[in-house]
């Protein structure tokens, strides 16, 4: 059970792709997104651990959380 | 009854897909038991890889075509023809041009990759790509007569065919000017989406240290915003900017507007199960090759595979025993490292990719290949 209480704008659910798969559709997402917006992306490769936390920190985006409890990786990601 | 198979394009999956079942089903399609239609938008048959040579002048566009029905088995019926709807329910296909729909029992849907440089603002009008043969060619006139200047290859879009031939076209531009004395006066930059050079680990791990000795400039975290064709700028959303002379970018791809119109996916490819092939959104209905998330590259080796995996599936289903095959996410593909060098890569679900040290047996090695390729496509290798 996950304990993060945030209520995503949108979710993107990228598993089965491969890298660099589920950081390009949140790209793509977040291209679309208004600011403020929490988007959750749910991913199965550990890859998206270092991709996203590398993109987010490149960009003004925020990492929110990472919930870690589940099979799948869900990143809580706010849109600058 | 009749048991009707329909192949939905015949570029490199659906051309395997129908040779294979041809030869697998003869008995059946002999006495008239089964029937397998190949449809195609166009007479001939396109092997893309050769337009990764085109720009630099080493093959023509026609080298990569041949008529369809040459290397199809005469057990299937081909028919040049668009498709422009599918009813999964129905299980029949609407025909542009054909007298009426045509309808099936078993669909394989092998429809392939587009481009949609038009997602990206600027990007047709200022970039030029080898990704269709009429891009090719144009990028050979422009190539051809650069002397000086900055090259900036960039890969716009992921998921796109083939991975490795962004970074084939940077070792191969960067050797082919040296070769020409030109190399101190072309800057060539290679720009990437993620954080390393390629979607995969182990591949990004080997080809920066390449890319850095060759002093091939390289922007990582570099998702394109747009195109000014007039500045001759490009931008990231990231907020970098690069000037270019010439600008080489691998478009977003998408799959086909009918296989969209069907729903049985986004974006025009198919969700399917990735180890049975099978649609997850219709029954009756496999996809291969590019038109397949699978999660693999868009690369012909994996169309080849999932094509025998389908083929022996849709046998096993014919003959009413149960479907057994599945596809393990092989994929197989040579990386040319420069004019007279390649690397290869070889990998599935569970092994990751280690790429080989570049010779130039390996480069001989993609040669061959790509002249044996009408072997493949015949199903002979
Ligand atoms: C420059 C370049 C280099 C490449 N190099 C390599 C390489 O070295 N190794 C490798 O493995 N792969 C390589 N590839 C990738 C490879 O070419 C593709 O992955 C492969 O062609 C995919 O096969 P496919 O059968 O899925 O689709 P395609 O071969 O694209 O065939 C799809 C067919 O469906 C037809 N079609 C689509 N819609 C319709 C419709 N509505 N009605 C009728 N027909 C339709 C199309 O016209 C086409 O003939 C390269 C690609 C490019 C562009």
């Amino acid at each position: 059970m996950t304990d993060i209480d945030i209520e995503p704008t949108d979710t993107v659910d990228a598993r089965a792709a491969a890298c660099p798969g589920p950081l390009m559709d949140l790209i793509g997402r977040v291209r679309s997104a208004a600011p403020g917006d929490v988007i959750l992306l749910l991913s199965d490769n550990d890859e998206s651990l270092t991709d996203v936390s590398e993109w987010v920190d490149e960009t003004d985006n925020e990492l929110l959380a990472l919930d870690e409890s589940g099979d799948d990786y869900g990143f809580y990601v706010e849109v600058a | 009854m009749v048991d009707r198979i329909a192949i939905l394009g015949g570029g490199t999956g659906g051309t395997v897909l129908a040779n294979d079942l041809a030869d697998r089903l003869a008995a059946e399609i002999d006495a008239g038991d089964v029937e397998v239609t190949l449809i195609n938008d166009g007479p001939d048959h396109v092997y893309k890889p050769v337009w990764l040579y085109v720009p630099f002048g080493q093959r023509e566009p026609a080298d990569g075509r041949r008529p369809l029905r040459e290397l199809v088995d005469s057990r299937v019926d081909v028919v040049v023809d668009r498709v422009t709807g599918i009813d999964t329910d129905a299980r029949e296909l609407a025909l542009r041009d054909g007298p009426g729909p045509l309808a099936y029992d078993h669909l394989v849907v092998a429809t392939g990759s587009t481009l949609a440089p038009a997602e990206v603002p600027g990007l047709a009008e200022g970039g030029h790509d080898y990704y269709s043969e009429s891009g090719a060619v144009a990028l050979r006139e422009e190539l051809l007569s650069m002397t000086a200047g900055h090259l900036v290859l960039s890969v716009v879009g992921t998921p796109h065919m083939c991975p490795a031939a962004p970074l084939e076209f940077v070792f191969m531009a960067d050797d082919w000017f040296r070769e020409r004395g030109l190399r101190e006066d072309v800057d060539i930059t290679y720009t990437y989406p993620i954080g390393r050079v390629h979607g995969n680990a182990n591949i990004a791990e080997w080809a920066r240290p390449l890319m850095d000795e060759r002093d091939i400039g390289v922007e990582t975290f570099f998702n394109v915003e747009a195109v000014d064709p007039d500045a001759g700028t490009i931008a990231s959303m990231e907020g970098t900017e690069l000037d270019y002379d010439l600008l080489v970018g691998v478009p977003p791809h998408r799959g086909v507007d009918v296989v969209a119109e069907a729903d049985l996916g986004d974006r025009g490819w198919v969700d399917v199960d990735k180890h049975t092939l099978e649609a997850e959104r219709a029954e009756g209905v496999y996809a291969i090759g590019d038109a397949a998330t699978t999660g693999v590259p868009n690369a012909g080796s994996v169309a080849h595979y999932q094509a025998g995996v389908v083929a022996r599936r849709i046998a096993s289903e014919v003959r009413g025993r149960p479907a057994t095959a599945t596809y393990d996410g092989k994929t197989l593909c040579f990386v040319e490292t420069g004019m007279d060098a390649a690397s290869f890569v070889e990998f599935d679900y569970e092994n990751p990719p280690s790429p080989a040290p570049p010779s130039e047996k390996l480069h001989w090695s993609k040669l061959a290949y790509n002249e044996a390729y009408w072997l493949t496509a015949r199903g002979l290798l």
